[in-house]
């Protein structure tokens, strides 16, 4: 079958054997652990417990809020002592409200539910379970999970993807998860198959992780499920470039993959619908790649969530040297940090220390319009115009040149002969452009609200009027029937 | 001489007279010019531009008497909205965008006299007499208008920090 | 029928007024900031240009001509032009008051417009007919819009780039002019 070749995109250099070669070792449990609230994308949730309060592994300790959110469960047991604000792993470094959770070493688990046969849970029973599991996307978007399944459940989708790209650089997690239980995963794929109704499943992964493919592919034999190779070219694991080369389908600009049909989630995640479901176990740790030129031992970690990353580090490996740059997530899309102090939430699929050598960091330059960002940009969008509309203060302007549909892949950025930060700039417009979103949406609520009282105020001065009225003419016929009882008498 | 001075009389009161007509027939009335500026503004009637009320700034601003970023409440997005709907240049360089602002009440100082929720044009204050009042931040539009009837001073105008959802980048400094 | 084509090409692209003939810069420099005032300049600079090669035929052969008036012919023909700049302000703040802001006051000031005393008298001087002249003073006015409308969009780039800091503004957009004058030169082949 013909399929239109991706376009764009760009081959950074992997380093991924740094960290893949050897097993995902599990963290021991530490003396604290911080839980943030907003591990996930939508609004926070509300903790649940009280400072002093003894909670059991997997008890519920954050209530989701809202239509977009997820729950957040206590990943040992113990006791609460603080609920504060704490600094979120973000690249506003602003704070976040954080559950602080003594552990008592036991690791005490609260009754789970374990489900027989899960294939005969209806399809919405499976979707509740993944909510309440607090399961989110594991790839690094954080968006949760069973929104996602629910709204393609109601919408109906035909083929369900699972992303084992991993086409960051560095990041091995999701190759050793797919090498260690690939079972997992493969059952986690037929779960959440049965939950959305899905016709046929595919699993797209990398041909950098041949080790990874064959596992995957054996175990994959005789459940329907193809698994296939997709050329190693950032950013591959990205939805729309995962969906086009499985499927051959270009996702139209402004849309989702839901709106096709289609529905994509990480690996890590299916594994976690499996542990779910089956087990009763909700997302309470997760595979954390350790790497970077700065760091004495690479490798791969199952860490509980709300570890800081600090006591990871010092734990696991500590430094050669000091890093340059310290990022969680990916080098490409990840967030820079100022410091470890932050505690693991269930995006960190990595943490790098990088070495001044690896991020080559060089001052911005003119652009020399050379368009090799019109080249690398996967979404077919022109970035050296989108920049030069942004600097020139007209963010509209890079609007209609299909900002919205940028994904923010860093291609362009990391190809700029120039040295631009490209996408920091489409970053920027972006929150410009909602932020004006916003004002404006402040601005109808205004003018309701003033039209409101106005009409309030109006009617008020009515009422009064009426009032006044009615008064007056009691007044009046009360003086007339005692004058009339004046003449009578 | 009476020959070049009348044909240029006659040709100049003819064209004269034509553009009298014209002007009679093409006359613009209350231009809507005005009135779709009053559609972008607030309508709080908040009066920090100097005119009574929205509909008579949108009138000022039709007639070009105002910048377009003469509304302070509506801050940037209205300004950009009226320079577009104008066709004038917009220059926000003389303004100092604070960013959002929203009134907060000190509550050492409430005496709970009821001043500022009676002048409220967005009922964004709650509050009885004797009672400490609060501000319900999503339907404040700053315009500072509690602000001036407050006798003790103790609500005044706070910028608004930003939250995880609402944080956005900042422009990436770059040569020019 | 096809002289008359070829009258309309040729005025237009082989002796575009602004570029070849270097008449009517002033609007060139002033409203071609932004592709839709360029664009409402250019048609509202048609509407004048045709209306007045019309009129000033008529005033020409019916009354200056057969009257002995030629010395009056500046004179007349600016009367009639401003009358025409008038009537089309009247009609722009009318039908669209965006616009009317946008131009501002370079559309009282197409009454200035050399373009347009120009093709006037270069009517005369031609002794065109009344549908050569019309045909004249509507090509010309299509190259003005083109070159318009073009140079609107080169400034429209030039805005978001960055050019160094002496040549920021109106040297850059002269010498933009100057390279569009060049390249329009290439159509006197076609002549």
């Amino acid at each position: 079958m013909f399929r239109k070749s991706l376009r764009g995109g760009v081959h950074p250099t992997a380093h991924k054997a740094l960290s893949n070669t050897s097993p995902i070792r599990r963290f021991p449990l530490p003396q604290r652990l911080h839980i943030s609230m907003q591990q996930h994308l939508g609004t926070p949730a509300t903790p649940v417990v009280r400072v002093g309060d003894q909670v059991l592994k997997g008890q519920l300790i954050g209530a989701s809020q809202g239509h977009i959110s997820a729950p957040v469960h206590a990943p040992t047991s113990g006791r609460i002592t603080a609920i504060a604000e704490h600094t979120a792993p973000h690249p506003s470094g602003l704070p976040v409200l954080v559950v602080t959770l003594e552990c008592d070493g036991r690791d005490q688990w609260q009754d789970t539910l374990v489900v027989a046969d899960p294939y005969k849970l209806a399809p919405e029973e499976v979707c509740v379970r993944v909510g309440a599991a607090g399961i989110v996307g594991l790839g690094g978007a954080t968006f949760p999970a069973a929104v996602k399944l629910g709204l393609s459940l109601k919408t109906g989708v035909d083929t369900l993807i699972l992303n084992g790209g991993e086409c960051e650089p560095y990041l091995t997690c999701d190759d050793r998860l797919m090498r260690e239980s690939a079972t997992d995963v493969i059952q986690g794929a037929l779960l959440m198959q049965h939950a959305v109704q899905a016709r046929q499943v595919f699993i797209g992964i990398e041909d950098n992780k041949p080790e990874a493919l064959q596992i995957m592919q054996t175990a994959a034999a005789g459940t329907g499920i193809e698994v296939r190779a997709v050329p190693s070219r950032y950013p591959m694991g990205s939805e729309k470039q995962l969906v086009q080369q499985l499927t051959g389908k270009e996702l139209p600009a402004m849309s989702r993959a839901a709106d096709s049909g289609l529905l994509v989630h990480n690996v890590a995640t299916a594994r976690a619908v499996y542990q779910a479901i089956v087990e009763g176990r909700p997302l309470i740790s997760r595979v954390v790649t350790l790497s970077g030129g700065a760091v004495t031992h690479p490798g791969n970690w199952e860490v509980p969530l709300g570890t800081l990353a600090s006591e990871l580090m010092n734990h696991a490996s500590g430094f050669d040297v000091t890093p340059a740059r310290l990022i969680m997530g990916g080098p490409m899309m990840g967030i820079q940090l100022p410091n470890l102090h932050v505690p693991i939430i269930k995006g960190t699929s990595g943490i790098l220390a990088l070495t001044s050598e690896e991020i080559q960091q060089k001052q911005p330059e003119p652009c020399v319009r050379c368009a090799t960002c019109v080249r690398s940009c996967p979404m077919g969008l022109q970035p050296l115009e989108m920049a030069a509309a942004i600097r020139s203060g007209n963010v509209k302007a890079a609007a209609s040149l299909g900002l919205h549909d940028c994904v923010g892949c860093g291609a362009c950025s990391y190809i700029c002969p120039s040295s631009i930060p490209l996408v920091h700039l489409f970053n920027y417009a972006k929150g410009e452009l909602a932020a004006q979103t916003r004002a404006r949406q402040k601005m109808e609520n205004t003018r309701v609200l003033a039209q409101r009282r106005e009409e309030r105020l109006e009617r008020q001065a009515r009422e009064r009027e009426a009032l006044m009225a009615a008064r007056r003419a009691e007044a009046a016929r009360k003086a007339a029937a005692q004058a009339a009882e004046e003449q009578a008498s | 001489m009476l020959m070049s001075v009348l044909p240029l009389t006659l040709l100049g009161a003819t064209l004269g007279f034509l553009l009298g007509v014209a002007s009679r027939v093409l006359k613009v009335e209350r231009s809507n010019v005005a009135e779709e500026i009053e559609q972008l503004l607030p309508g709080t009637q908040c009066g920090q531009c100097g005119n009574p009320s929205c509909g008579a700034a949108a009138e000022a601003a039709a007639a070009g008497q105002l910048p377009a970023t003469f509304c302070p409440p509506g801050g940037r997005a209205v300004a950009e909205a009226i320079a577009e709907k104008l066709g004038i240049p917009l220059n926000l360089s003389g303004v100092c965008d604070e960013g959002p602002k929203v009134a907060w009440v000190d509550e050492t100082l409430c005496i709970g006299c009821t001043r500022c929720y009676k002048v409220c044009p967005t009922d964004a204050i709650l509050g009885a007499a004797k009672h400490l009042h609060v501000v319900f931040a999503e339907a404040c539009t700053a315009c500072g208008k509690c602000e001036d009837v407050c006798p003790t001073e103790c609500i005044r105008l706070e910028p608004v920090k930003p939250t995880l959802q609402t944080w956005t980048w900042s422009q990436p400094a770059l040569l020019s | 029928m096809s002289d008359y084509l070829l009258l309309l090409v040729s005025t237009a692209l082989v002796n575009n007024v602004i570029l070849i003939k270097f008449l009517g810069l002033c609007p060139l420099m002033g409203v071609s900031t932004k592709m839709d005032g360029a664009l409402g300049m250019g048609l509202a600079t048609t509407f004048v240009l045709t209306l007045a090669a019309a009129a000033s035929w008529m005033l020409e052969n019916w009354l200056l001509q057969p009257m002995g008036l030629e010395y009056l012919r500046i004179l007349s023909f600016i009367l009639v032009i401003a009358t025409v700049v008038q009537f089309t302000e009247m009609l722009i703040r009318k039908m669209s008051p965006p616009l009317y802001q946008i131009l501002g006051i370079y559309l009282p000031l197409i009454t200035t417009n050399c373009a347009v005393l120009g093709v006037a008298l270069l009517n005369v001087q031609d002794g065109h007919s009344f549908i050569q002249s019309l045909m004249f003073g509507f090509g010309s006015a299509m190259g003005f819009t083109l070159v318009l409308v073009l140079f609107a969009g080169l400034r429209e780039r030039l805005a978001v780039l960055q050019v160094p800091a002496l040549y920021q503004g109106a040297p850059i957009a002269f010498i933009v002019a100057g390279l569009l004058s060049v390249a329009f030169m290439g159509f006197a082949g076609l002549a």
